[in-house]
């Protein structure tokens, strides 16, 4: 059976994120004042067969921890739908 | 018989092939990654380039390539490996050396000559420098903000595996200017700068070219 998985990774907590920290300074460029610890995320989105969705989940953790996320810098939720 | 590592998008195999083969002398071929087969080797070079096109992280898909786990046999054998810029970005996504390299903080590519202080002049590769020595090399990456955590980190300066650190101004944002580190047997360096960029005084400079010549010393020595 197909399971819709939506994997999100983002930057550890305290690591810099510059592309986010320049988004953040240029809306409060354009008068948006009041826009602050502004943050970006990439977003994963696959189909996975698998017998259920805790099995999917199984896989898509394996992906994280195989290749999809280097744990050195990134965090990851997984989000089976 | 040092090989040069190809992987789809690396750019800079041609330049280390010159640097080895007519500046340094010794003996070199490219290897596609899809050979697989390194037992061959007597050392293995990664060059720069963008492979797999950067996608998903710089480095991530040609770290987790079939090949990489010859290129950790050869690392575990005491053979050299020596990984530049890209290279270095996969041998760190391939668990080889610690930490990442994150994007710069100014997030743009950065490529001019910089500065660097040697800090371990005992590796396979740096020996030939001399601890607390200044060099200058290119860098050219978007992608070379060293990171690790904190005890990673402590690790990499009580046993002196920090090869190189940026002088003057940091350039990338890297943890405690960090350049490029060594394993903990001292044969398997990665470090953003390029020494084959830096190894004939036609290119600006040739302060690079120690680090093939120790590279080949020990292979000799071995």
């Amino acid at each position: 059976m197909e399971q819709d998985i939506e994997i999100i990774v983002k930057l550890k907590e305290g690591l810099l994120n510059p592309e986010a920290k320049t988004i953040e300074r240029s809306l409060n460029l354009l008068g948006y004042k009041n826009v602050s610890q502004f943050d970006t995320e990439r977003v994963f989105l696959m189909k996975v067969d698998a017998p259920s969705a805790k099995e999917a989940e199984k896989y898509a953790d394996e992906m994280c921890r195989r290749i999809l996320v280097n744990p050195v810098i990134e965090d990851y939720t997984i989000m089976v739908k | 018989m040092i090989g040069v590592l190809q992987f789809p998008g690396s750019n800079c195999d041609l330049d280390v092939m010159r640097a080895l083969v007519d500046v340094v002398k010794t003996d070199a071929k490219l290897i596609f990654f899809k050979d697989q087969d390194l037992s061959g080797l007597d050392g293995l070079v990664i060059p720069g380039g963008f492979s797999y096109g950067d996608h998903l992280r710089a480095g991530a898909i040609a770290a987790k390539m079939p090949v990489m786990e010859e290129v950790k046999a050869m690392a575990k054998e005491g053979k050299p490996v020596l990984g530049i810029c890209n290279g270095f970005q996969i041998l760190c996504d391939s668990g080889l050396l610690p930490g990442a390299l994150a994007k710069n903080t100014s997030m743009k590519f950065i490529c001019k000559w910089v500065e660097l202080g040697v800090a371990n002049d005992t590796s396979a590769f740096t020996n030939l420098y001399a601890k607390g020595e200044t060099i200058r090399m290119s860098i050219a990456h978007g992608e070379g903000r060293y990171f690790c955590d904190d005890a990673s980190l402590r690790e990499l300066q009580d046993n002196d595996r920090i090869a190189f650190r940026y002088g003057g101004s940091n350039p990338n944002g890297s943890l405690d200017d960090i350049a490029g580190v060594v394993n903990r047997e001292g044969n398997v360096l990665g470090l953003m700068p390029h020494p084959e960029r830096a190894s004939e005084e036609i290119l600006g400079g040739e302060d690079g070219r120690k680090m093939f010549e120790a590279m080949i010393d020990y292979i000799k020595s071995r």
